[in-house]
């Protein structure tokens, strides 16, 4: 008997449809909440627009479910755009998103910082205005293992924006106000990750880079971006202690003051093992007297099937924390 | 030197050609520095725009460097897309109604399409990204003669310094020191660019029949 020739084991049919399949698995899942704009990937709530309400799109390269379209729902974004795996979206795709969703009250849009997302939600955006669109931009840019602020990438603490962005312009605020919510928001967040094992894109079939079995990178991005350094394999109270630490370092803190974190899986790493981590999260944040108000574990922004996980941090003010819960 | 649309329509047909040829090598540039899609992007946004121009004749330059660069803006995504679509852009606007180019409208859709990547992409030269490989072609198309070989190496030549130059943006700048020794994925992406506009041209400097 002939045994089948296996590049790569994914349940995919053809690398090239990976996002088109998804998308239309994401519709036929949540018909009664969720539309695709015909021919896109763009992913709308069913109500939109919303008359009244600011608008809220968001979208990246696919790859990292279940950002962005997975948190398209009331309270959060009203439209997700998903590019081709780990490549933004492009300006048209990103145009029609702003369109759907204008509700006469303006679209914010929340972008991960990458040049390519960057760039092409600024050509949307300029589109956009050119249609008489109102149009503001927030850039999130979290991941700690960049040492220039104004380099650094956007990655889980991206979905703290979407929620409290969305709980504000819920509540009817103008696209000024939902915008400098989102963008405080922003400047609050802080994010650092750590992978076990690498990720593969379809497209290319082969992991973007390689870690021996005793090795783990610290602050590798979450498209396998090289990060900060490789160390010698460590247990999870070791490295959720080395990732706090570094956090709490980028962070001003006075004891007393409030938080919110997001132990978010990358893709292969059990729910079990980020609850271990999050345990010592917990625990490292007690002892440094800030209060845990609010956590997420779970996967929110992944990197296809890489282990690891990364930790957020959102230090809250009595507005943020408002509309965080 | 002149440049007749069909001889222009063949340098866009040659550098999807270069593209595809390339697609592999390029995007394992970017896996070293960047995030390992750059050559299926342009290979898949080249098609496309191959796709669109192949059966159609154009009877000035400046609507078939738009539609080049509304495909290349609509399907590449990434960096890449913005980028190249608004330098093909830009320069479409400086060959607008042109049957013919010679070279010095030649050099000023180049420098036009400079300065959109330079605005587009918040960097400039020595930055090492794609600029590189533009800015000195540009320098050689508006001082000496347009000649194959010599357009070729002076697009390679400025494609092979990136390699010595430290990255200051997009994803390879996260990789500051370590980006040295790395062929710019972006600068490798115009050298190709470059060269398949050089097949299109004869010894002579003239269009190919």
């Amino acid at each position: 008997m002939r045994r089948p020739k296996v590049d790569m084991k994914k349940l995919i049919n053809h690398p090239e449809h990976v996002v088109d399949e998804m998308l239309e698995g994401i519709i036929a899942a949540h018909p009664e909440k969720l539309k695709r704009l015909s021919g896109l990937n763009v992913i709308v709530r069913k109500e939109a627009p919303i008359k009244g309400k600011v608008g809220l799109v968001s979208g990246g390269g696919s790859g990292h479910e279940p950002a962005h379209a997975g948190f398209v729902e009331e309270y959060m974004l009203d439209a997700a755009v998903a590019g081709e795996v780990f490549t933004s979206p492009t300006p048209d795709q990103i145009l029609e998103a702003i369109k759907a969703v204008d509700g006469g009250k303006g679209v914010l849009l929340i972008v991960k910082n990458y040049s390519g997302d960057v760039m092409n939600f600024d050509m949307a955006a300029e589109m956009a205005q050119a249609e008489g669109i109102e149009v503001e931009q927030v850039i999130v840019r979290d991941d700690i293992a960049v040492d220039n602020k104004e380099d650094r990438r956007g990655v889980a603490g991206t979905i703290f924006v979407h929620k409290i962005a969305g709980a504000a312009a819920s509540e009817g605020k103008s696209l000024k106000e939902v915008s400098q919510i989102a963008q405080k928001t922003a400047e609050n967040i802080w994010s650092m990750g750590v992978s076990l094992s690498p990720c593969i894109v379809p497209a290319s079939g082969k992991p973007g880079f390689t870690l021996n079995d005793n090795e783990i990178e610290i602050g590798t991005g979450i498209h396998g971006e090289q990060g900060i350094e490789r160390q010698w394999f460590k247990q999870a109270d070791q490295l959720a202690e080395e990732m706090i630490n570094n956090l709490l370092n980028e962070m001003e803190f006075t004891p007393g003051e409030e938080a919110a974190v997001i132990t978010n899986g990358l893709g292969s790493t059990p729910l079990m093992e980020l609850y271990i981590v999050h345990r010592k999260v917990a625990e490292l944040l007690e002892r440094k007297q800030i209060q845990l108000q609010k956590s997420f574990v779970g996967e929110y922004m992944t990197s296809l099937e890489m282990a690891g996980c990364s930790i957020t941090v959102l230090k809250l003010d009595d507005q943020l924390k408002s509309y965080l819960n | 030197m002149q440049l007749t649309v069909e001889a222009l329509q063949r340098w866009i047909i040659n550098t999807n050609e270069k593209m595809q040829e390339n697609k592999e090598y390029l995007s394992e540039l970017d896996q070293a520095i960047g995030d390992g899609d750059h050559g299926h992007n342009m290979a898949r946004g080249f098609q496309e725009v191959v796709n669109k121009i192949e059966d159609n004749s154009f009877e000035e330059a400046g609507s078939l460097f738009k539609q080049v660069a509304m495909t290349l803006i609509s399907k590449v995504g990434g960096a890449a897309g913005p980028l190249y679509g608004t330098a093909f852009l830009k320069a479409s606007e400086q060959w607008k109604e042109k049957t013919t180019i010679d070279q010095e409208t030649f050099g000023k859709g180049i420098e036009a399409a400079i300065a959109g990547i330079k605005t587009r992409g918040k960097a400039k030269e020595g930055d090492k990204t794609m600029l590189d490989v533009w800015g000195p072609v540009h320098t050689y198309v508006t001082n000496q003669p347009l000649e194959r070989e010599n357009l070729k190496k002076t697009a390679k030549e400025a494609m092979e310094k990136t390699k010595e130059m430290k990255a200051k943006k997009g994803r390879a700048a996260y990789f500051g020191e370590k980006s040295i020794e790395h062929v710019d994925p972006g600068a490798y992406s115009s050298y190709l660019v470059f060269e398949a506009l050089a097949g299109s041209i004869t010894n002579e400097g003239d269009a190919n029949g």
